[in-house]
């Protein structure tokens, strides 16, 4: 099916790269709405940052083109492609001032000098440094530090503003600050925005429409909710939320049964320790014969009527007719890939995303 | 740069392989030519005249004593520089680099002011017959000079990088400070030191301006190697003065590769 | 380990028992003995030169520094040194460079062979520059005993230093620079002159003096093939050899004086561009 040209927006179209053997994208097709925020999500190698350095033209495809604004940009080197493009270590010209930095694109442009100045002191207003503008990259906090490349970034309007694991080098707390920053950010700014990040959290909090990668494919791209309720394959499933493995199958974990005997399509398991927090709880187990560990979400109530104890033996199902994908070995790479998450999210969050 | 040209690339390397060539690898190459023109021979002929082997002989000696001062010296002065707390060290470091800074004939020079006859103390070492200055005692302290801050140079910054907490832990456990040296502080700073060895022990035998000052020339005595090259070229004796140059040429390349090694070695460490 | 018997065990966290320093922080023994040594085999000679250049006093002094014979060496030796040092400055930083950036079969050989200049000893290198530049230059260049010798046997032995300073500040180079640069409309030489060379420069410049200090002292490269001719081929430290043989060894360390104090003051020139470079970094 041939898609129409857009006048915006992003489209790659059956995009292919390699290094020598490996295969670093193999037959990608992304469309990226004009004035959108699209997150590229996969585990390490699964590509995301090539597509996103081939999107900017800092990488060159061996097959397939990308459009940006409805023009082919493939053959374009990247310094004709406006595209503004934030790295994970920020990238600072360190040896320039904060001032410097974001008046660098302008300069190369040629502004008159008013209206350079004019500009960078809008931006770093915009992004909250004012202030700052004579300090070195040296002098600020990593947070600051990424605020000064995306003031940068925007200082000449791009048309689209890419962003390779933004976040990655920071710490938690400033990371979700400053993601949920983005997102209000994005709201005023309109500018067609790509993030890349494997972080699933990250993804589902700011972005309207996901793009699920491994192994250079695309597996998956829907938005937070279509992708934790519809998942096509057990690679997506396990990645976007959270999954436990029973008898040869991805469940997730408030859609796990537990009966204190036997039943049609149960396995055995053995409570390790109960957790109540406040109106949900969760009950983690060991599957009998060294099956791995998994556990199970239910309400406080549902808890009670149970009445379980630590070490009992019980029997877990999944309930009827809930989503469940056949595990075929994708979760191993998942698990090994991703740090654990100290607080487990099991539901995706649907606050503050416009629809 | 993303997409450099091609040419521009090419252009680049072969301007910097050019200029290479024509003034480090030709000559290496043209040495080696002249030197077995007339067969290995006559070069090993060259090499084993009794100046030769004496030549060959002193700048052994030289080494075997200016290595292990220097070696012992510079351990001692990083550690001083690194862990201790005395004032002046920003002294110690100025007189460390002073043997890089300073010409070979100025070091030759200053070495006879000292230790020669006129000079501070040349009177008194001659009342005790101890000849420094025309004898292999000068020669042996122009090397010990030239190639003193090798070690320390090299030790320090490993020294800076790995800080005190072994030392500090084995405190704790108990161990003596000599122990603490022993065991924990040399182990640690062995690639550094290995680094400086092997830098000081090239410096020591190619060291040619300030031992030809000193020196007093006379073959078969007073002559290390290096000098035994100039003697042979000045007396039209080309055969003799390259061979010994490509001796000292191979012991150079030999610098290189231990160099090489070494590092190869701590990285697989 | 064994403990001595007279000595307590140290338990953590309690203040450390008298007696244990850590090893070489300096007991006045291990101090005096560094202190020693550096003075009698460093100190006292520099103090022997300082004082003996002012043996027949100020007059003295000036009179052997502006010897017509003498100023002819000086000149000779900083202009040619100034010319070697430009020189490095380009081709250093080019050969840097490549050995960095680019990859052809043999470059880590390349990379080795650099070091040869300060591993070889300074005659050897004379006799080979010989073989090549001179009477019977297999190539057909002969510059032996002309200053044209002097600049390309200084060339020889300072070829190291620029190289081995810049390629480690262009290793740690952060590429992303380059590309956020590229990506913000810059050609590539705007992205070399405002974002790579001020990257540079400290390494550069290190490289640059210590190349200058070389050069202003060097001798035994020199001797062979520039043929020491006074007033267009000696160089200063021909000159101070020159007057050494001929016993004025006031003269001599007079002019030995001024040789020092320019290596001195480019030395600290160097200490003062290393913590400019570092002002930037984190």
């Amino acid at each position: 099916m041939k898609t129409e040209p857009r006048p915006n927006g992003i489209e790659v179209l059956g995009v292919s790269k390699n290094y020598g053997d490996f295969e670093a994208l193999s037959d990608v097709t992304v469309t990226v709405p004009d004035g959108s925020m699209t997150a590229l999500l996969g585990p390490s190698g699964s590509g995301k940052s090539t597509l996103l350095r081939t999107i900017a033209g800092l990488e060159v495809p061996n097959a397939g083109r990308v459009m940006i604004s409805g023009e082919d940009q493939t053959r374009r080197p990247v310094r004709s492609r406006n595209v503004g493009f934030v790295f994970q270590h920020y990238a600072a010209f360190k040896h320039m001032t904060v001032f410097e930095n974001v008046a660098f694109g302008p300069k190369v442009r040629k502004w008159p000098k008013a209206k350079v100045n004019s500009r960078v002191h809008e931006l770093l207003d915009l992004v909250q440094l004012e202030g700052l503008a004579e300090r070195y990259p040296s002098q600020l906090s990593g947070g600051q530090r990424q605020r000064m490349a995306l003031a940068r970034a925007l200082a000449v309007d791009p048309k689209v503003l890419l962003l390779d694991e933004p976040f990655g080098a920071l710490d938690a707390k400033v990371r979700k600050d400053l993601r949920t920053w983005l997102r209000r950010l994005h709201d005023e700014v309109h500018v067609t925005t790509i993030f890349v990040t494997h972080d699933q959290e990250e993804a589902m909090d700011i972005a309207e429409q996901i793009v699920v990668m491994n192994h250079g494919r695309v597996e998956q791209t829907g938005d937070a909710t279509s992708l934790y309720e519809s998942p096509k394959n057990d690679f997506v499933m396990s990645f976007v939320g959270e999954v436990n493995r029973v008898s040869g199958r991805l469940v997730r974990p408030h859609d796990l049964e537990i009966l204190p005997v036997a039943a049609d399509g149960t396995a055995e398991a053995d409570i390790d320790r109960i957790v109540k927090l406040g109106f949900s709880a969760r009950v983690e187990m060991m599957l009998a014969g060294n099956g791995g560990e998994i556990w199970s979400q239910l309400t406080t109530s549902e808890l009670e009527a149970l009445n379980l104890a630590e070490g009992q033996r019980i029997h877990v199902r999944p309930r009827a007719g809930v989503v469940t994908r056949e595990d075929t070995g994708a979760i191993d790479a998942v698990v090994s890939e991703q740090a654990p998450d100290a607080s487990h999210r099991p539901t995706p969050s649907t606050s503050g995303l416009p629809v | 740069m993303s997409d450099s040209r091609p040419y521009t690339r090419w252009a680049l390397r072969y301007a910097a392989l050019g200029y290479l060539f024509m003034l480090l690898l030709l000559p290496i190459a043209v040495i080696l030519v002249n030197t077995f023109e007339d067969g290995i021979g006559a070069v090993i002929e060259a090499i084993t005249t009794p100046d030769a082997l004496a030549a060959l002989r002193l700048s052994l000696l030289t080494v075997i004593i200016a290595v292990p001062l220097n070696t012992v010296f510079g351990i001692a002065c990083a550690l001083l520089m690194v862990r201790g707390k005395i004032r002046g060290k920003s002294v110690i470091n100025a007189l460390l680099d002073v043997p890089f800074a300073v010409s070979p004939v100025v070091i030759g020079l200053a070495l006879i002011l000292v230790y020669g006859s006129g000079g501070w103390f040349g009177a008194d070492l001659a009342a005790i017959g101890i000849q420094v200055i025309f004898s292999t005692p000068g020669i042996v302290m122009a090397v010990i000079f030239v190639s003193l801050p090798f070690v320390a140079r090299e030790v320090i910054p490993v020294l800076e990088e790995i800080g005190d907490d072994q030392e500090k832990a084995a405190e704790t456990l108990g161990a003596s400070s000599w122990q603490t040296l022993r065991r924990i502080t040399l182990p640690s700073i062995r690639w550094g030191v290995s680094y400086g060895v092997v830098l000081t022990t090239a410096r020591a035998l190619g060291e040619f301006g300030a031992v030809s000052i000193v020196s007093g020339r006379i073959s078969g005595q007073t002559e290390t190697l290096p000098l035994f090259v100039q003697k042979q070229f000045e007396t039209f004796n080309s055969v003799g003065a390259y061979s010994a140059a490509v001796v000292l040429a191979v012991l150079a390349l030999a610098t290189l590769l231990a160099m090489n090694l070494l590092r190869r070695k701590e990285q697989s460490d | 380990m064994s403990q001595p018997a007279d000595e307590m065990p140290a338990v953590a966290g309690r203040r450390p028992r008298t007696g244990f320093r850590l090893p070489g922080a300096g007991d006045s023994l291990q101090k005096g003995l560094v202190v020693t040594y550096l003075g009698l085999i460093v100190l006292m000679p520099l103090a022997a030169i300082v004082s003996k250049s002012f043996d027949d006093g100020l007059s003295g002094f000036w009179t052997a520094v502006s010897s017509p014979q003498a100023v002819a060496a000086l000149e000779l030796t900083v202009i040619a040194s100034l010319i070697v040092v430009v020189i490095n400055a380009v081709m250093g930083t080019m050969i840097a460079w490549v050995l960095v950036r680019d990859d052809f079969p043999g470059k880590a050989i390349v990379n080795s062979v650099i070091d040869l200049p300060f591993a070889l000893p300074t005659i050897v290198a004379s006799l080979t520059l010989l073989a090549v530049y001179g009477k019977d230059s297999p190539v057909g260049i002969n510059i032996a005993f002309t200053q044209a010798a002097v600049v390309v046997a200084l060339l020889f032995v300072t070829l190291p230093f620029v190289v081995r300073a810049v390629q480690p500040l262009l290793l740690t180079l952060d590429r992303d620079m380059e590309s956020a640069a590229e990506s913000l409309g810059a050609g590539r030489t705007r992205i070399f002159w405002k974002i790579v060379f001020p990257n540079l420069a400290p390494g550069i410049g290190t490289g640059v003096a210590l190349a200058f200090a070389r050069a202003l002292g060097e001798f035994g490269s020199l001797i062979l093939i520039s043929g020491n001719v006074p007033y267009l081929t000696e160089v200063a430290s021909v000159f101070i050899r020159g007057q050494i043989e001929s016993d004025n060894l006031t003269a001599a360390s007079a002019v030995s004086v001024v040789l020092l104090a320019i290596s001195l003051l480019l030395l600290a020139c160097v200490m003062l561009i290393q913590r400019w470079g570092l002002r930037h970094e984190r």
